[in-house]
């Protein structure tokens, strides 16, 4: 038995380094071919050189390579690159609307820091994300694990879940300015009529009640996102793993611990990073609802610079804003990229 | 070790009867396979030992104790899963050591059973290598392992090497039965293939439509089948059956050709019944009845000849070679020794 194992091993560690090579000489071949193809049309003569450098280009996977990434390239720079690196430039001027700046070094970094407005949109930012995504990645992922249960209409109750993610942000935020609004609130009324209050909650009007109610709204606007895409994940789970768990003696929360959550970790690691980006950015949620307000208490890194920019008119002053939440997304990227690095259980080839 | 009495269960999901009152008898360390084809409910059967399925009637029992209350993991049973249901994120020693873990046994048992089970299955070098990383008979395996290390009760087996490649299945098989015959726990076996079940079973039992069709050792099934379906389903190449009837001259078929008979109830003559013979059991003889040979397969050891007589195709395995071409016309007889009968209607053996 020894024997076969050994020979076993083997197999499974050549099989890795067999593909390489395997791939190469395929390559080669293909060049060759091209070669002995452009000789024929070809007279053999003083233009020899130039047509093997070319042949051998047109051999060249990198080369190849090149002229196929050229068009996603392009589009990168276009839309991705030139904004990103206009905005980085802008926060080293003083432009404003209508007038051309110039470059005045480190000055608007420097206004900003002495800001206390600015500081108050670093500190909700940074409240905003890291309490909406935690209780949405807690919400998400109770959820997900009861739609993934057994129940009665699951299709349909699966559906139902993600009408929060479906419905356009500014609807959502409009009906939840109702909810809040100060005279006609849904919540208030309820809670007058049940006499557990006497009167309105002011939920947008108190600097508290308003960060706590933008985090809600974006709670509620978050959780179907992850819901559905850890269901997703679980469903990829086979069923016979819990039982053999089951059978190992494992109890519903041991199989949770042990099986569910290290086989869902890859997954979490992507959702979470975009939860995390996407409510780091967040607009559409706190402009419709608050505006920053108030008195600035809901303003997040990303309204503050839009007010500066576009609505006051210092383009510079807000590109500054905009260019100090790049250090905060690449830590996140960074955390998650961390996460997502494939684990040692997830490499090795399959024999299947 | 201990024995399992399963007694009159049943199974029903709703209203859908699958498994209509089943007794089997598993004495302490026998090797039980059960096999039929799909959807017989064999794999039904073993689930509701394990304790993955309720016993919607009658009585499982696993050495004194009724078991249809208890738990899965109460039983003491373990179970080796069709795809090997290994832990993707575990380490083979782990994939071993988890349901200790989970009782939280000391650490110096855990790895000292750990060792011992990957001893016995030649696992000692792969010990810290995940599932991904091992072929399929290795996972096969580990999976063995992981229910050696809990030292169960009742070993339950669930079509275990049906994912695996001809030639790994039968080394597989040798594997399983030294195992048995080393551990002697009591194993309780799945398969749809019958090959397996009479290679490797003390007992067979036959499942057909969630009821038992017949229950003993591989010969005895093999030699005295009760039924017609066993009949046609244990042996490779399965028995040659025809239709036909028994006169006093000998069995005729519907084709008009008169076949020798052994013994039979003196009552049987005139009866509509169906022969049954062996692939093996004819012999080549020039006197006996002509038969036209369609196809020649030999395969060294033997010559395995299909010829059509009276109208219907028969199988036969000779151990000489043979020289005759397709179309050739060749004498046989069968065996009167080891020849069956079925009564036509019923199905049932009639002598």
């Amino acid at each position: 038995m020894a024997a076969r194992l050994q020979r076993a091993a083997f197999r499974s560690q050549m099989r890795i380094p067999a593909r390489g090579p395997a791939h190469a000489a395929f390559f080669e071949h293909g060049s060759v071919m091209v070669n002995s193809a452009i000789d024929m049309t070809g007279n053999p003569g003083r233009r020899q050189s130039e047509r093997t450098l070319w042949a051998k280009l047109q051999g060249n996977r990198n080369w190849l390579g090149f002229w196929y990434m050229l068009p996603a390239i392009g589009i990168l720079v276009l839309f991705l690159a030139y904004p990103l690196f206009l905005g980085v430039w802008l926060s080293f001027t003083d432009t404003k609307i209508g007038r051309a700046g110039e470059f005045i070094g480190f000055e608007n970094y420097e206004w900003l820091w002495d800001d206390s407005v600015f500081w108050v949109s670093v500190f909700n930012t940074l409240l905003y994300t890291i309490v909406a995504s935690a209780a949405k990645f807690g919400i998400g992922l109770y959820l997900a694990l009861l739609l993934n249960k057994r129940l009665p209409f699951k299709a349909l109750i699966r559906a139902l879940v993600l009408i929060p993610f479906i419905v356009p942000t500014v609807l959502s935020a409009i009906a939840f300015w109702w909810i809040y609004d100060s005279q006609f609130s849904i919540l208030s009324w309820s809670l007058r009529k049940l006499g557990w209050i006497s009167a309105n909650i002011d939920f947008l009007g108190d600097p508290w009640n308003a960060r706590w109610s933008t985090i809600f709204a974006n709670v509620w606007r978050g959780v179907p996102f992850i819901a559905i895409t850890l269901l997703a994940g679980l469903q990829t789970v086979s069923p016979s793993l819990y039982e053999a768990a089951t059978l190992d003696g494992a109890t519903p929360w041991q199989r949770f611990r042990h099986i569910t959550y290290p086989l869902l970790t890859p997954i979490i690691a992507v959702v979470m990073t975009f939860s995390v980006l996407f409510t780091f950015t967040d607009f559409q949620l706190i402009w419709a609802l608050t505006r920053g307000g108030p008195v600035n208490a809901t303003h997040l890194m990303a309204t503050l610079s839009y007010q500066r920019a576009i609505i006051a008119g210092q383009l510079g002053e807000g590109a500054a804003i905009s260019t100090a939440m790049i250090p905060f997304l690449l830590a996140a990227i960074g955390i998650a990229w961390y996460g997502l690095q494939t684990r040692k259980w997830q490499q090795g080839g399959s024999n299947d | 070790m201990a024995s399992v009495q399963i007694a009159d269960v049943r199974k029903a999901y709703g209203t859908t009867q699958v498994i209509h009152g089943v007794d089997i008898d598993i004495s302490d360390g026998e090797f039980v396979i059960l096999v039929g084809p799909s959807g017989c409910g064999k794999s039904t059967l073993l689930r509701m030992i394990a304790g993955l399925e309720n016993i919607s009637g009658g009585e499982i029992r696993i050495g004194p104790r009724v078991v249809n209350d208890v738990p899965p993991k109460e039983r003491d049973i373990a179970m080796v899963f069709q795809n090997y249901a290994l832990y993707p994120h575990m380490t083979v020693a782990d994939n071993m050591a988890f349901s200790m873990k989970l009782r939280k046994a000391p650490k110096a048992e855990i790895d000292e059973r750990v060792g011992k089970a990957a001893g016995i299955l030649g696992l000692d070098k792969l010990l810290d290598r995940y599932p991904r990383q091992l072929s399929g008979g290795q996972r096969q395996r580990v999976a063995m392992g992981r229910a050696i290390v809990r030292d169960p009760q009742v070993f339950l087996f669930d079509e275990p090497l049906s994912n695996l490649d001809a030639k790994l299945r039968v080394q597989m098989r040798t594997e399983i039965k030294e195992l048995h015959q080393r551990l002697k726990t009591t194993t309780v076996y799945v398969t749809h293939d019958q090959i397996e079940a009479m290679t490797m079973a003390d007992k067979i039992v036959v499942m057909h439509d969630g009821i038992v069709e017949q229950m003993g050792a591989p010969l005895d099934l093999y030699d005295k089948p009760n039924n017609l379906f066993v009949a046609a389903f244990i042996g490779s190449p399965s028995m040659n059956l025809l239709k036909g009837t028994i006169k006093p001259e000998g069995f005729v078929t519907e084709g008009g050709v008169t076949w020798p008979i052994g013994k039979h109830p003196a009552d049987s003559n005139g009866k509509a019944a169906v022969y049954g013979i062996r692939p093996e059991h004819f012999r080549l003889d020039p006197n006996g009845l002509k038969a036209e040979v369609v196809v020649i397969e030999p395969t060294g050891s033997e010559t395995q000849v299909v010829v059509r007589c009276g109208g219907q195709e028969l199988t036969c395995v000779f151990r000489e070679r043979i020289d005759a071409k397709p179309g050739e016309n060749i004498g046989i007889t069968p065996d009167t020794n080891v020849t069956h009968l079925f009564d036509a209607a019923t199905g049932k053996r009639i002598d």
